[in-house]
């Protein structure tokens, strides 16, 4: 039989040097058992990061070629300057592409697919048995696993989150920028997808992954349940949470900044509030005598408080201004940055915790 | 010395009661089996101490400290039922993962035992017939040099020849190594040549504990097969008839 003696154990090792396994050590670990995550997340964020680049790069010769032609009101500069416009909304990333919703996706399926079956994985096949009964004690494997990953995670999509920055720069200098925000679309947001919301959304995306997995302890269920709660948790912030971040300006210029985020627009008579968003149409008709556009249309802003102004209307707007779109990311980015350290924290509690 | 000790142990799922009122002193240096009908509590007290399983009443300390204790975990090698391993894992990569987990890790003996055991350190793990995962699982348990090492169930799945190599490889461990073992199974004939101390469990509950020779004796039956099968007919009627 092939019984092979073992060399003596060394008394030296004994309980009083008990020092703890390194945390080095799940570094090589932590790649060996994910490498077929991160290489996935690697080659999606790489197919797209090409696209970007090859797309960004003719935005930007054709914005550079726009903003170099003199005078600018000459026909061949206003061609030159259709062609960017054309090129910057048409394309599939522009105003009016799918691109930017797609782009939402990127840290859900971050999420689902790197960060859920990270212990569901382990609880669905039984191999906690195996990884939480070595001398590395289990609430360190779960740590160190979790900030590696978070880590390596968040660097790959800050770089990501900062090229998508560098594709909109034309659009941007171009004035279409409302704090980051395609037309105020909580959907079509590309405010979380910079370099600092686009790695604290993956930051959370990944963290309510693993503690799904650890919650529902098998890997399909876990991914449903990840991408359900990101999707709710970006709804809810882009439609409810953003706006409220800093206290909103509130003008009564009847023309606020063309780059500012409109968070809602009201009415007063005589320093009394009067309605809120637009005028009724029976006022119209009794004071603005042609109503400057078809019905069901906005017009521009402030041709009715031209018109209604001298009859004691005033027209007040709060808006944010596309100078706080630092502040903005800072906020986002910070909130999501707790929150995913409270749920690595709940995550390793249960790990801890946890009777087989 | 005592490699586990336990105190009115006791574990409750919900309503029902795994296992209540264990006392217990397992000796080190012995095999000691673990014996009872499926569903009597061998796995939870296994789970028990190796602190996969919290206790909902009275204590249990192995190798001196509480179980589940990082100094208690460092001299305890589990192989779990069913072995379980990275299965996409190749052989090669399960060494290095058990070495990085471990304050001791015998590589050269490791590398050795599967060179003789003709398991290819390239092979996934999970392409591994059901007896070399098991060889497998348990070199890397052995090589950690364990003071303790606890299996559970750890010939149920075997065809008879893994089961003897198994068994073979395990008992060269106590033999040479001087490692306590602490076995469940439900094979009595297998744990005939084996156990020198047998714990027998049924209902959730310590039924006989004590040294084999000694309970042979004082009992008056000829092997542990029979003082077994005694007890669980007494203690389990439903389930032997």
């Amino acid at each position: 039989m092939t019984a092979r003696a073992m060399p003596a154990r060394p008394d030296s090792e004994g309980d009083a040097s008990l020092r703890p396994v390194p945390w080095r050590r799940m570094a090589g670990l932590t790649w060996r058992q994910h490498r077929i995550a991160l290489v996935g997340v690697a080659v999606l964020l790489g197919a797209l990061a090409v696209y970007l680049w090859t797309a960004g790069t003719s935005l930007h010769h054709a914005w550079a070629a726009t903003i170099a032609c003199h005078p600018a009101t000459s026909p061949a500069c206003q061609s030159l300057a259709d062609a960017f416009n054309a090129s910057a909304t048409s394309h599939v990333m522009g105003d009016k592409g799918p691109g930017g919703v797609l782009l939402q996706v990127v840290p859900a399926l971050i999420g689902a697919f790197a960060g859920a079956p990270v212990l569901a994985r382990e609880l669905e096949t039984g191999t906690f048995r195996y990884a939480w009964t070595q001398g590395f004690a289990r609430w360190r494997w779960a740590l160190a696993k979790l900030v590696l990953l978070a880590v390596v995670l968040a660097a790959a999509t800050a770089a990501f989150g900062a090229l998508v920055s560098w594709y909109y720069q034309p659009d941007f200098a171009a004035g279409n920028q409302a704090l980051g925000l395609h037309q105020n679309s909580p959907l079509a947001t590309l405010f979380s997808l910079r370099e600092i919301t686009l790695p604290a959304w993956t930051l959370a995306a990944l963290t309510i992954g693993a503690l799904a997995g650890m919650l529902l302890r098998r890997v399909v269920p876990a991914i449903a349940a990840t991408l359900a709660a990101y999707a709710a948790l970006a709804i809810a912030t882009a439609g409810l949470l953003r706006e409220h971040y800093l206290t909103p300006l509130v003008t009564s210029n009847p023309t606020p900044p063309g780059t500012a985020w409109i968070i809602s627009q009201w009415w007063t008579k005589d320093g009394r509030f009067a309605f809120g968003g637009n005028p009724p149409i029976d006022l119209l008709n009794q004071f603005c005598s042609a109503p400057p556009t078809g019905q069901g249309q906005n017009p521009p802003f402030g041709t009715f408080a031209q018109c209604l102004a001298p009859h004691g209307y005033t027209q007040w707007t709060s808006y944010q201004p596309a100078t706080r779109l630092w502040p903005f990311q800072w906020i986002e980015g910070g909130w999501l940055l707790a929150l995913s350290a409270l749920l690595i924290a709940a995550t390793i509690w249960l790990v801890h915790r946890r009777a087989a | 010395m005592n490699v586990v000790e336990a105190s009115g142990l006791g574990k409750r799922y919900s309503r029902t009661w795994a296992l209540r009122e264990c006392t217990l002193e397992i000796p080190a240096g012995q095999v000691a089996a673990l014996v009872g009908p499926n569903g009597a509590g061998k796995t939870t007290l296994l789970n028990l101490a190796v602190g996969l399983t919290v206790p909902s009443a009275g204590a249990i300390t192995v190798l001196g400290g509480r179980a589940g204790s990082p100094a208690a975990l460092d001299g305890i090698a589990f192989v779990a039922q069913d072995t379980p391993l990275y299965k996409s894992l190749s052989v090669a990569d399960m060494l290095y993962v058990t070495r990085s987990l471990n304050r001791r890790f015998d590589q050269p003996y490791a590398r050795a035992r599967l060179d003789e055991l003709g398991i290819p350190l390239k092979r996934k793990a999970g392409k591994l017939s059901g007896g070399q995962q098991a060889q497998l699982a348990l070199t890397l348990a052995l090589a950690r040099r364990p003071r303790l090492l606890v299996l559970d169930e750890p010939v149920a799945a075997l065809d008879p020849v893994a089961r003897h190599d198994f068994m073979a490889t395990v008992l060269a461990a106590a033999a040479a190594d001087g490692v306590s073992v602490l076995l469940s199974s439900h094979v009595l004939t297998e744990l005939e040549r084996v156990a020198g101390f047998l714990v027998l469990i049924s209902r959730g509950e310590v039924q006989l504990a004590g040294q084999v020779g000694d309970l042979l004796a004082a009992h008056g039956q000829p092997s542990l097969e029979e003082l077994a099968m005694a007890y669980l007919r007494q203690t389990t009627p439903e389930v032997t008839r």
